[in-house]
């Protein structure tokens, strides 16, 4: 049971922090489709600075550190790549759909072109590295610790350094965009951008800063994702999380709370498909694989998330409420 | 002379060409940019080879060597086309009905599961091939055309966005075939050569698309008639979207969805059709593709989503979403694939620069509306400075503005703003671009 939450804390981090990041955008009124390339990208560019650093022993030395340099690397590169969105968007007047379209794809052709070239391989693998003791070093767990009682263990047992940065960076934007002046104004910008304007605030601006904060926090999710839970290998893709972040954001009806819920609701089903020939429950000092052991295939456990999203989505929509202003180019003469 | 000139501009299905033109230039020169760039920072790799690459990935399926190699690629560019143009036209028809169809990926797949099952099972010792390849054929439409009306069905029935019920039902249907060839993988999985992960190819039941000698023709390449096969399906969609009520239809769904309910047409019916028709393109690509005959179709799928799918969509973006222009497009698609296959092979250079191009042509698609306004605004102002020096007196403003309304109607994603563009342009003759 305590494995399955942590395991399911693991997946749900990258969710998380990626559906923040396309309601980030969509409050400002720019529609990310690009969160999957951003991801793409994000952990291209991450995995790239660790492999880079731990060939000096020191950084192998300081694993968290290089951990949390990576992750900022991941997401200044995120942010960077965002522009191409917002740069098409608002000053190209583009269609966004199209402009996160061709996102989605420039980033697996940049990551792979590259890799290629440099490393003649198909992905990058942040593998462990000689330290200065000269024993070999993974980036690790930054706390480990098994004597602990059960309910602290699933946060603090196993439990890798961006799980706690991504917790606190999510409660700390959640209260920037409803608190803050800045915040006020973005949303404002996602609304009705002619009004936000009438009162001095600059649409444009609101929606570079709401898009570039998206970029950021896609592009440290995805470093998340494969530190975390692709086994540090940097491909030309992250299995569609960033589509399931969108999802998990129209889920949480582009509020904090919401996509809290839904990224924790999908990251236990993304992770049931992973884990569920491990999970097992003591009956009488028995082990029992009691998923394993209903003989469905894997294809099963993958299908659900997918099916889960339709489903709620088809209740769901009803109540939803989209930002009124996304997808369409700000034109001042609308007034 | 001049007369000639602004007609030329003025017309709507010109400036698209034109526009398109634009966006594959900014591709290539973007790619070229890239690989000068590398050139700069790696040391084995010298200026002369950039310039090469760029040569290489230009030259397509003729940079390949020798002649027979070069037709041999010539005849698998055109063969491979098929299904690009088929998820292309896809695409083209969802956007027209105001629809984005980015789940050709999993009507695909489930258009060649449908086909492969029914050409592999049904055997052609009782029932004649060319039976079968038709029931395998419309097999696969039908289920793409069942996968394609979900995302319309829950845009019509809940208001559900299609791009995330197209996305959900792609991942849906990448583990469902993995799932029914997995249960059923003794009768269909290619055993007999041990390549386990794939499927047995038609041609082992004695399915084949007819070739006629065009693979011969072609260095022995796989070419058969289904390239011919697609070019008359587009056809046949263009008429239909474009000189039938039905189409009409669909497109004014589209364009505007109230006014069209108001105007008595059944809309949600109409969206779910759209889609259902888009699904069954999509499929009926990947039926065409998988019934060649000689085809490996890799069944464990659940972790990757087949790129011809994705690729419609460029391809339909190249076309401003044009059923004929699709043709074109996904050729020449094709044709840079083809490039940066020669590319790896011939230069330290490697393949993934035609799709980074290819990437990069669809960014500046996006902005395409914006060329194309620059190129009507081009027109407009060449039109009144001809017609005020040919005669000061008959100064009619409304050439230009009447050519737009037209191209509101034929492209649907650039409703709004394109008619108060140009009235905000007529009324400050400065036309610069807003700041």
């Amino acid at each position: 049971m305590i494995f399955l939450l942590q395991k399911t804390l693991i997946f749900t981090i990258p969710l998380l922090i990626v559906a923040l990041a396309g309601m980030y955008a969509e409050r400002s009124g720019i529609i990310n489709i690009a969160l999957d390339g951003i991801m793409i990208f994000g952990a291209f560019s991450g995995a790239l600075c660790a492999l880079l650093l731990r060939r000096v022993p020191f950084f192998v030395d300081h694993n968290q550190l290089t951990f949390v340099i990576a992750m900022t690397v991941a997401a200044v590169s995120g942010a960077l790549f965002s522009l191409l969105l917002s740069f098409s968007a608002i000053k190209l007047k583009a269609d966004q759909t199209i402009g996160g379209t061709a996102l989605n794809m420039l980033a697996p052709a940049i990551a792979l072109f590259f890799i290629k070239v440099f490393f003649s391989k198909d992905q990058l693998e942040m593998t462990p590295a000689v330290n200065s003791a000269g024993s070999v070093k993974d980036f690790g767990y930054v706390i480990q610790n098994d004597k602990m009682n059960p309910v602290l263990s699933i946060f603090f047992d196993k439990a890798y350094i961006s799980t706690f940065i991504a917790l606190g960076i999510f409660i700390l934007l959640s209260i920037l965009i409803y608190k803050t002046k800045t915040g006020l104004r973005l949303r404002a910008c996602g609304e009705h951008p002619q009004a936000a304007a009438s009162v001095g605030i600059e649409v444009n601006r609101m929606r570079y800063l709401g898009t570039t904060v998206s970029g950021a926090l896609a592009g440290f999710g995805g470093y998340v994702y494969i530190a975390t839970v692709a086994n540090g290998q940097a491909t030309g893709a992250v299995a569609g999380m960033g589509f399931l972040a969108l999802a998990i954001m129209i889920f949480g009806n582009w509020k904090p709370l919401g996509i809290a819920l839904g990224a924790l609701f999908f990251g236990f089903l993304k992770c049931l498909g992973v884990i569920y020939d491990q999970l097992s429950v003591n009956i009488n000092g028995k082990e029992i694989f009691f998923l394993k052991e209903l003989n469905l295939p894997m294809y099963f456990y993958n299908l659900i998330p997918y099916v889960a999203v339709l489903l709620v989505l088809a209740f769901t929509s009803k109540r939803s409420r989209a930002p009124k202003a996304e997808g369409i180019p700000y034109d001042k003469g609308m007034r | 002379m001049k007369e000639e000139k602004k007609g030329f501009l003025a017309k709507e299905g010109v400036r698209s060409v034109i526009a398109s033109l634009i966006c594959i230039l900014g591709g290539l020169i973007v790619g070229f940019i890239v690989l000068v760039v590398l050139a700069v920072f790696n040391e084995n790799i010298s200026f002369a080879e950039a310039f090469k690459g760029i040569v290489t990935v230009l030259g397509g399926p003729f940079s390949a060597g020798s002649f027979h190699d070069a037709m041999f690629q010539l005849g698998n560019m055109l063969f491979q086309s098929t299904p690009l143009i088929m998820t292309g036209l896809s695409v083209a028809l969802a956007f027209k009905t105001g629809l984005f169809n980015i789940g050709a990926p999993g009507q695909y797949l489930m258009g060649a599961m449908g086909s492969l099952i029914v050409a592999l099972s049904i055997p052609t010792s009782v029932v004649p091939p060319v039976i079968v390849w038709i029931l395998a054929l419309l097999t696969g439409i039908l289920l793409g055309v069942l996968w394609g009306a979900i995302p319309g069905f829950f845009k019509a029935k809940f208001n559900v966005n299609e791009v995330i019920v197209c996305i959900m039902t792609n991942w849906i249907a990448a583990n469902v075939v993995s799932w029914v060839f997995k249960v059923t993988g003794d009768n269909f999985i290619n055993y007999a050569e041990t390549k386990v992960n794939f499927i047995r190819k038609t041609a082992t039941n004695g399915v084949a698309t007819w070739s006629f000698g065009l693979n011969d023709l072609f260095g022995g390449s796989y070419l058969d008639i289904s390239i011919f096969i697609a070019t008359v399906i587009a056809i046949v969609l263009y008429v239909v979207m474009n000189k039938t009520t039905f189409g009409y239809e669909l497109r004014a769904c589209g364009f505007n969805k109230n006014a069209s309910k108001y105007a008595g047409m059944n809309e949600k019916r109409n969206i779910i059709l759209s889609m259902a028709i888009a699904g069954g393109l999509a499929a009926c690509g990947a039926a065409l593709w998988c019934l060649n005959g000689s085809q490996d179709f890799k069944w464990e799928t659940y972790l990757t989503l087949p790129a011809d799918g994705f690729n419609g969509i460029p391809a339909a973006l190249l076309a401003s979403n044009n059923p004929i222009g699709v043709i074109f497009a996904s050729i020449f698609l094709k044709y840079l694939g083809a490039g940066g296959s020669n590319l790896a092979a011939h230069t330290s250079f490697n393949e993934y620069v035609s799709p980074l191009i290819i990437a990069v042509i669809i960014y500046f698609a996006g902005a395409s509306k914006l060329i194309k306004d620059l190129l009507a605004r081009a027109a407009h102002k060449k039109k009144t400075a001809a017609a005020a020096l040919a005669d000061p007196t008959s100064r009619d403003p409304g050439g230009g503005p009447k050519e737009e309304p037209a191209s509101g109607t034929a492209n649907p994603p650039d409703e709004d703003s394109a008619k108060d563009d140009l009235i905000a342009e007529d009324e400050n003759a400065e036309g610069g671009e807003e700041s």
